[in-house]
């Protein structure tokens, strides 16, 4: 049960991984050397470990989101290096297909998950006026243990060996009889671990975006950005669940010896492919929806003009996310179905098309008779619309069951979902950070680097990825670490790998905008610099703690727009101020992730004694939770008066929006 | 500024690689199937590319024209909330294209499934493929004859294939011919395919099964009836013979050039046939970081006899270790 | 604040936090449908693939399923009594109830892990065959979502017995009372798609 093969714990052999083990130990060492240093353990323990606060949550979402932006980010120069030319030695087919393994499962589930789960908690409960989300420690929880997953699964390569069979791990691939050693089992535990804090972050948004809305927000005056977070949460807690399931069978078969997915004892491998894809499909609507309510603020915005079609809007979501759990099928045409599933699977398919094309026209419609503001945020916005049509319409041709035939695990599949995810999703986080940085930090991203940003990435992104069209077309598999001169491949390949280049160059220009603006951006900017539409723009830049100082009432859509012109609502009366409420820190959500990632750890190495002594550990946790009657503090009326006196003028109003 | 220069000259080489469309391999189908499929394909890129033209020609108008100037900055936008008609139109639209792309949709995926049009009449050649890490097999039962990491099929004429694996889910694909389908173990799919001439054709794994996957191109090469049938008494009267060991000495994780045989290995075990025995040797894919536990299995082919051996003590003795690309 | 108590509510409904708890319970148990709902999927697929090996009829002892039954419908019964003293306000009956209640849910388990061990000893064990594995993992899963309740029913019994009937301990009675229906209510699927349609099928 418990023999240790002390000499294969550490990757040894090769000399990328080396330098990685050297660098990772030294920026550990140097990192607690630094805060010991500057004593500043204190500080981070009360202040961001065991922070319960929405904002902070959010913006430790963000801080993870971007670090493993940059892993996932060199695992694809990697293998654009690798692929550059023909038959390259750069990586061997073992290492490339870790590579990949680790670059999709860390850029879908490490990297966008986090940055949009992170703007959704600081965003969200400001737009509906709340002070927090309606669990706030078990929101501290969902952080704590999708950290927990994204370290074990980021150390896979390190120590053990990294997964190497796709994120979509297919089996019999996955299984033991393919793949004996304990590194597919850091997907089967690191990814678990993780998606128990998402379905955590699914109820815990549905409830608060139920019950907390402040006084006069019906539904149908909320945000779009709080309408598109409560869809993606409802599909989370629908969808998660099955992933929980097929993770654990995936853990019991290959810890235990099940027969769920093995080629033996009456497994079956279909069974793996279709429980992943019944998550795996609306996981990307998970990812695509709230991003989709990231453009509608940041257009409505930059074209001083409420959403066009705001019904329209809502229903169009709503139908995407459930045809989004009815097209799975769509993954695996070539499956051997038949006719009559993959024609009902086509049409399902084709059919998202439409509510999809309808927020496409509301957004151009928004900005139609606008005033269109060429901020960075908006920049991203308007590339978003013409990049994200060509990944739509490849998708409605690879929704074409007979036509998958020849696209499918082609380049073409690739081009496609990464003209999806990446014009979807991450330029929608872009236009997020750049649009809500002001409100979480009290200072602007530069606009001049952050043109420079979007110009590069989006260029490269472009470069790197059109040619991948063609490239399926002419049939190029995908996963394949090298390919051959004679198949003629080598100029697209190329030029791509080109491409890949330019795009790391704008990352890069993220990443000093970022550094640039902390030290050197002006501190002394409005609470609402982009003159925006709705509440959390009614609060100081960055936001006092507690949110509101009062509770707002409102009675319309794009509440702090109409409060603005029409001078209401904006003023605080010191007699209308009241204690406020505030729940406690808590130590619990940090111990349970560290825990759960000792435990997972464990069970990653089949040391199976010793991950059912730290499981004790997540059951002490619990009991210590069930014990805990801590009802927070209340903050004193003099701290609220000191703290809006430090933003409002004189007269107790926000202040005016300065262009 | 000075992005805007450069993106003249990378619009140049973006149109560039679109006009090298023409030579595709999707795009010059060399049998039925993959002529059906190229069609589908042409009638869905004309209303995709009306779509984009649509949506894109009101984008930049609507951006150019409403952006911000100095001389519009007095300018207030108007309070507009939608139009239901508006709504109706471009919900309508795209919902009718759907069904004009799905009616041939439909046609196709139950054509495909069947022997294609004007074949019907000639018999079909029978091939069991086999896929295996890292080559593939082809059986000809008729013929008694089976070759690894190539087939020979006469032109003009349905090869139905019999698609299954001996181990991971695998996909058979030849662009030239036709689509794609996967092999899974313990199953069998069934594709047809013709050649319209003789010529060779590329064929490929698409689904990605571990370190060889790359290497698993195979050739199919369409002969006229009389050389095909040439080349089959060659093998029938020239080939070896495969015996049981050496055929589980194939399905080894190795990576092989081309073989003919005289015999197939159906006489002795069909991988399609769901009470088969199990065709795993988790030892040969060891080498890649901390070692997992392994698991004796009643089902595995070492298993000759019923009894329940020491499968891990048997495996340490017997295996060769298979291909392994240490770090 | 207190614009959020309505004492006309029962005691777990008075306050807004508690609400907001009862409601999120509600949500969660959403997602637990959806976990075993995957899992009978599975069950589904997987349940004729004997592999050779032992079926439904050489394994399943219907008598001892059916008291197993008994016990766990009674103890669904019996919770629902103490949350009816609950709502009395009567603290010692809810625990009687409350305990009786355990008592039973044990006692399923205790008949549960022997059905595990006599499969065993007849050579079914989870390692067997698809089939197998998947009833393993469904019952087991309910298994271990009884015993955790069993765990989690008992540190509410301290907490009643230290604090008394409080909006927040009348909130986490009434919570685990909805999540000892849904695991009663899971089982009565368990008994008909399981054994019975094991054994007739």
């Amino acid at each position: 049960m418990m023999n240790i093969k002390w000499d294969e714990i550490l990757i040894t052999g090769d000399p990328l991984i080396l330098g990685s083990q050297i660098a990772i130990v030294l920026t550990m060492v140097g990192v607690i050397a630094g805060i010991t240093y500057l004593k500043k353990w204190k500080w981070l323990w009360t202040e961001w470990l065991t922070t319960v606060d929405h904002k902070k949550i959010g913006v430790m979402y963000i801080i993870a989101g971007v670090l493993m932006f940059f892993r996932g980010g060199v695992d694809g120069l990697l293998m654009k290096a690798q692929t550059a030319r023909p038959e390259m030695e750069f990586l061997n087919a073992q290492h490339y297909n870790e590579v990949f393994t680790t670059h999709g499962v860390i850029m879908i589930i490490f990297m966008a998950m986090p940055m949009l789960i992170g703007i959704m908690n600081v965003v969200i409960p400001l737009q509906i006026g709340a002070r927090d989300v309606a669990f706030p420690q078990l929101n501290a929880l969902s952080f704590w243990l999708f950290f927990s997953g994204a370290m074990l699964f980021n150390i896979s390569f390190v120590v053990g060996g990294s997964p190497d069979a796709g994120w979509t791990s297919y089996f019999p691939l996955a299984g033991k009889e393919f793949s004996p050693s304990i590194a597919n089992n850091y997907y089967a535990v690191a990814l678990q671990i993780a998606g128990i804090g998402t379905l955590i972050s699914g109820i815990n948004f549905i409830v608060t975006i139920l019950k907390m809305r402040t006084k006069g927000m019906t539904l149908m005056k909320m945000p779009m950005f709080t309408w598109t977070g409560f869809i993606t949460s409802i599909i989370i807690v629908a969808a998660f669940p099955i992933f929980t399931v097929a993770l654990a069978l995936m853990t019991t078969d290959r810890l235990y010896g099940t027969h769920f997915f093995t080629l033996s004892g009456g497994g079956l491998d279909m069974l793996w492919a279709n429980l992943f894809w019944l998550w795996g499909h609306p996981e990307v609507y998970i990812l695509i929806l709230p991003a989709f309510g990231i453009y509608s603020e940041v257009i409505s915005t930059f074209s001083r003009k409420s959403l066009y079609g705001y019904k329209s809007m809502i229903v169009s979501i709503v139908s995407i996310a459930i045809l989004s759990m009815l097209v799975w099928v769509h993954h695996f045409f070539t499956m051997g179905s038949g006719p009559t599933v993959n024609s009902i699977f086509s049409i399902s398919t084709m059919l998202i098309a439409v509510p999809t094309g309808i927020k496409i026209f509301n957004w151009l419609f928004t900005m139609r008779k606008g005033r269109i503001k060429m901020t960075t945020p908006m920049l991203w916005a308007l590339a978003f619309i013409p990049c994200f049509l060509i990944g739509g319409v490849t998708g409605v041709m690879l929704g074409m069951g007979a036509a998958d035939f020849q696209y499918h695990n082609t380049l073409f599949l690739v081009a496609h979902f990464h003209y999806t995810i990446i014009p979807g999703v991450v330029f929608a986080v872009f236009a997020g950070i750049y649009y809500w940085w002001p409100k979480m930090f009290g200072f602007m991203l530069n606009e001049k680097i952050g043109k420079w940003h979007f110009w590069l990435f989006v260029i490269g992104f472009n470069l790197t990825f059109f040619p991948m069209f063609f490239l399926g077309l002419d049939g190029a598999v995908r996963r394949a670490y090298t390919y051959s001169a004679e198949s003629g491949f080598a100029s697209l390949f190329g030029l791509s790998a080109i491409g890949a280049a330019i795009l790391a160059l704008g990352f890069a220009a993220f990443c000093y905008n970022i550094y640039w603006s902390i030290r050197h951006a002006d501190r002394n900017i409005s609470s609402d610099p982009w003159d925006a539409r709705t509440l959390e723009w009614s609060t100081a830049s960055p936001v006092q703690y507690y949110n509101f100082a009062k509770l707002p009432e409102v009675n319309r859509l794009d509440a702090f727009w109409h409060m603005k012109k029409e001078h209401q609502g904006l003023t605080l009366k010191e007699s209308e101020i009241e204690e406020i409420h505030m729940p406690s820190n808590s130590g619990l959500p940090i111990f349970m992730g560290a825990v759960f990632g000792i435990a997972g750890f464990f069970l990653v190495f089949e040391w199976h004694i010793a991950a059912a002594i730290a499981g004790i550990g997540i059951i002490a946790g619990l009991i210590i939770r069930s014990f805990d009657y801590d009802d927070g503090y209340h903050v004193k009326v003099n701290e609220i008066k000191s703290i809006e006196k430090s933003w409002r003028n004189v007269e107790g109003e926000v202040h005016d929006h300065v262009s | 500024m000075k992005l805007k220069k450069l993106l003249l000259p990378l619009m140049a080489l973006f149109t560039a690689s679109v006009l090298s469309g023409c030579d595709l391999v999707v795009f010059q189908p060399q049998g039925p199937a993959a002529r059906s499929i190229t069609d589908l394909i042409n009638w869905s890129l004309v209303w995709m590319l009306l779509v984009v033209v649509v949506v894109m020609v009101l984008f930049i108008t609507i951006v150019w024209k409403y952006r911000e100037k100095k001389e519009n900055m007095n300018y207030e936008p108007p309070e507009e909330h939608g139009s239901i008609w508006l709504e109706i139109t471009w919900t309508a639209i795209p919902f009718l294209i759907v069904i004009a792309l799905t009616i041939p949709t439909v046609t196709t995926l139950y054509d495909l499934d069947k022997v294609p049009k004007g074949y019907e009449n000639k018999e079909p050649l029978i091939v069991h493929v086999t896929s295996a890490d890292w080559k593939w097999i082809f059986s000809y039962p008729e013929e008694g004859i089976e070759t690894v990491n190539y087939v020979n099929i006469p032109e003009d004429r349905p090869v139905l294939f019999k698609l299954t694996s001996a181990g991971t889910m695998q996909s058979f694909w030849v662009p030239a011919l036709g689509g794609q389908k996967y092999t899974m173990g313990k199953m069998e799919t069934d594709m047809y395919l013709v050649a319209d001439n003789p010529d060779s054709y590329q064929g490929k794994n698409t689904n990605f099964n571990g370190r060889g996957y790359a290497d698993m191109e195979f050739e199919v090469l369409a002969q006229t009836q009389e050389e095909f049938d040439e080349w089959v008494k060659e093998a029938q009267s020239r080939a070896p013979k495969l015996t049981e060991e050496e055929y589980e000495d194939l399905l080894q994780p190795t990576v092989l050039g081309r073989k003919t045989f005289s015999n197939t290995h159906l006489e002795w075990v069909n991988h399609a046939d769901p009470n088969s025995k199990t065709y795993t040797n988790p030892e040969s894919y060891r080498g890649h970081g901390y070692q997992g536990k392994i698991f004796e299995e009643n089902d595995n082919y070492k298993n000759k006899s019923e009894e329940n051996t020491n499968q891990l003590e048997a495996n340490a003795h017997t295996n060769h270790g298979g291909e392994h690309d240490e770090h | 604040m207190s614009a959020n108590v309505n004492t006309a509510l029962p005691l777990e409904y008075q306050r807004e936090q508690d609400r907001m708890n009862i409601l999120g319970f509600w949500i969660f148990l959403g997602a637990e449908i959806i976990l075993f709902a995957t899992l009978f999927g599975v069950y589904g697929v997987l349940y004729q693939r004997y592999a050779g090996g032992p079926t439904h009829q050489d394994i399943i002892v219907i008598k001892d399923v059916m008291i197993q039954t008994v016990l766990l419908l009674t103890s669904s019964f019996t919770m629902g009594l103490a949350i009816f003293e609950m709502r009395r306000h009567n603290l010692k009956g809810l625990i009687a109830w409350f305990v009786v209640t355990l008592l039973l849910g044990g006692g399923f388990l205790f008949m549960e892990i022997n059905e595990f061990i006599h499969y065993v000893h007849e050579g079914a064990t989870m390692q067997t065959s698809a089939f197998l594995s998947s009833l393993f993992v469904l019952l087991g899963t309910h298994g271990a979502h009884v015993t955790l309740g069993i765990g989690w029913a008992t540190m509410v019994i301290i907490q009643l017995l230290k604090r008394g009937l409080t909006p927040v301990t009348a909130r986490k009675t009434f919570i685990i009372g909805l999540y000892w229906h849904f695991l009663d209510v899971v089982w009565i699927f368990i008994f008909t798609f399981v054994y019975l349609k094991g054994l007739v099928g």
